[in-house]
């Protein structure tokens, strides 16, 4: 069977298998709709905040991008799991104790204000509709490669596919799903991994396979990669090209960002207990570090085998994956010595062939020759991965709109069964406006992913933590050192990464740390401004401070509730 | 509960919390970024120690970390008998 055929039979029996959960899993109350009625069982809430976590990048992207960095590919790879530890360890627990419906709900009544609620539901739709974007337009992607469907055609079908069981079925359908979303990712990811594995090292698991030597010979893999690489005039393979302090600026960023991001924060109010939520942030990262681990492997193993096979080789000796993905000018080849060889070299001037990364995963079961069932394999996964992460965002903005805008501030007496159907029609508009931007992608979408974590972490992250570890922190200071962390970092983005305020180089930038590290830089702004400020004024009035010390323990949790 | 059983709970928590965060920053800022370099020059198999660190180790630290932190405070809600029922 040809690929196509396979990749419309397994994409076919996957898309059944997200509409049949959405159908039985229907949304009853808000309480479902929100929090999946507070029973979701923890190993499943791992499972789905996996899912949820990893996105078209993190599954198409990612090990291209370190397969190019080398060494400077782990800023995401600490950078996106090293958050969930300050998750596990700092905020989901208490934020579970806390029992409510959203992230917004805790600014609103720990700064027992309207005004931090507001913000809070202003930089929750920010982030959230930034990165929804990405998603839709990654299942475009992957439809038009895969099936020969054009992008939008590709955009159509997953917003329709999102409609049904995000509208449905709330934070219940979205659960399930993403279940099945997280095996049927993991299950693309890892089998062309394995093969590749076995196939250069002789080593079944990929991690392993990364530090062995390559089969039939004496020789490391990364001692192998190092040497092409200065060969070709590349930075090692292993040491990298960024900045020590850029690295590490960007690494923290991520990883508090990854901690302030409204959709993760939520899956954890879903568990029935305290305890529930602490357990279920270690099966997440476990399932996110399959991936994770095995990642930049695969990175590893796709360079060596790109660059042997085309580096001075004849172009019309080249395989047919070559032809192939040249057609979708992901490959570019411009024979500039005119010597019917592929130059591929560090060197600008000389350099002959362009790739784009996404390749790196979407062709390798290609470049490995394995069997057409793993090609569409990969499909599926790709189309899990961005579909599982869209509903989970789509759920935070139609959740900021109907319940923390309507209920909590507009129409407070209005009843359980219109604020579902208020949270509803939001989700409906919020897929339309996804899928809007999935098809006429704004330039700056690449652009604004750095600016949502940066944003998150000078944001959410210090006035959550202050409000859960200072008891002292009251609305002056977290509202004002909200507004001058997101002030900094979005100026500091505006001038280095969009150039507004004219031409700027890396040779500018504020103690070497490029606009996607720059977040750490406004996390620290938020913590000193909230503290001087709050120190400053009045003290939170005492009921407050008695929430404070609820939530510090377990006990008499109970579920998540409105009120 | 009582105010200053409360206070030994909370102090508890923060000495657990120091502990692994102080891993966590070891693994990935010190050993991972800081350090990389001279670390490099050890190897575990084909992976020099600072790169296995930062693409491999870190990752399989931060997980035991969840786990420790979510044994050690079960222990701790029965201790103090802040555990939710069954």
């Amino acid at each position: 069977m040809d690929v196509q055929l396979w990749t419309y039979i397994i994409v076919g029996i996957t898309f059944a298998i997200y509409i049949g959960i959405a159908i039985w899993s229907r949304a009853g109350s808000t309480k479902e709709f929100y929090v999946a009625g507070g029973g979701v069982p923890p190993l499943a809430n791992g499972m789905a905040t996996a899912a949820d976590w990893m996105s078209a990048a993190s599954f198409i992207s990612m090990a291209g991008i370190i397969s190019f960095g080398g060494y400077d590919g782990a800023v995401y790879l600490m950078g996106w799991t090293g958050g969930y530890v300050l998750l596990a360890l700092l905020l989901a627990p208490y934020l579970r104790k806390f029992g409510k419906f959203t992230v917004p709900d805790f600014f609103g009544d720990r700064y027992y204000s309207n005004t931090a609620r507001t913000v809070a539901v202003i930089c929750a739709l920010f982030v959230s509709f930034t990165y929804v974007a990405g998603q839709m337009r990654g299942v475009g992607v992957v439809f038009s490669r895969f099936l020969e469907v054009d992008i939008n055609n590709g955009v159509y079908i997953g917003m329709a596919i999102v409609f049904f069981y995000a509208v449905l079925g709330g934070m219940k359908g979205i659960t399930y799903t993403q279940v099945a979303q997280y095996v049927i990712l993991i299950f693309a990811f890892m089998v062309p991994a394995i093969f590749i594995s076995i196939q250069l090292t002789n080593n079944p698991i990929p991690q392993l396979g990364f530090g062995s030597t390559i089969a039939g010979s004496e020789t490391y893999l990364l001692d192998k990669l190092n040497g092409l690489h200065e060969e070709l005039g590349f930075a090692a393979y292993t040491s990298g090209s960024k900045s020590m302090i850029d690295v590490f600026f960007i690494t923290f960023a991520l990883m508090v960002g990854t901690a302030g991001l409204p959709h993760v924060i939520v899956r954890f109010f879903t568990v029935p207990k305290v305890k529930d939520a602490r357990v279920s942030a270690g099966y997440a990262l476990v399932f996110i570090a399959i991936l994770y681990t095995t990642a930049p492997a695969v990175a590893a193993f796709a360079r060596t085998n790109l660059i042997e096979t085309v580096s001075n080789e004849n172009y019309s000796e080249m395989p047919s994956w070559f032809s192939n993905w040249e057609k979708t000018g992901l490959l570019k080849f411009d024979d500039k010595n005119n010597d019917g060889k592929i130059q591929y070299v560090a060197d600008k001037e000389q350099n002959e062939l362009t790739i784009d990364r996404d390749i790196m995963v979407l062709a390798n079961p290609e470049i490995a020759n394995l069997p057409n069932w793993v090609i569409a394999l990969v499909a599926a996964g790709g189309l899990a991965a961005a579909l599982s992460t869209a509903a989970g965002l789509l759920l935070v903005i139609s959740t900021s709109v109907s319940h923390d805008l309507v209920k909590k501030q507009i129409a407070p007496d209005i009843s359980d069964k219109s604020e579902l159907w208020i949270a509803r029609g939001a989700a409906v508009i919020a897929v339309v406006i996804a899928g809007y931007f999935g098809i006429n992608p704004p330039d700056f979408v690449a652009a604004v992913v750095a600016l949502a974590f940066g944003l998150a972490a000078a944001s959410f992250f210090p006035a959550i933590i202050l409000g859960i570890f200072y008891k002292r922190m009251n609305k002056e200071g977290a509202i004002a050192g909200m507004i001058s962390g997101l002030a900094i970092t979005i100026l500091y983005m505006l001038i280095f990464k969009f150039n507004l305020f004219g031409e700027t180089t890396s040779a500018d930038w504020w103690l070497g740390v490029s606009p996607e590290g720059f977040g750490t830089i406004g996390m620290v702004v938020n913590f000193v401004v909230s503290i001087v400020v709050s120190n400053a004024t009045a003290p939170p009035p005492e009921d407050v401070q008695d929430i404070v010390d609820n939530i510090r323990f377990p006990r008499g949790a109970g579920e998540a509730h409105d009120h | 509960m009582d105010k200053e059983k409360m206070k030994l709970y909370w102090k508890k928590n923060l000495r657990f919390l120091t502990i692994l965060l102080i891993i966590w920053f070891v693994v990935s800022y010190v050993a991972g970024i800081l350090l990389a370099g001279p670390l490099n020059g050890i190897k575990i198999g084909g992976f020099p120690l600072g790169f296995w660190f930062a693409q491999q180790g870190s990752i399989y630290v931060f997980v035991a970390l969840i786990f420790v932190y979510v044994s050690w405070m079960n222990k701790l809600d029965k201790e103090f008998d802040v555990d939710e029922k069954e």
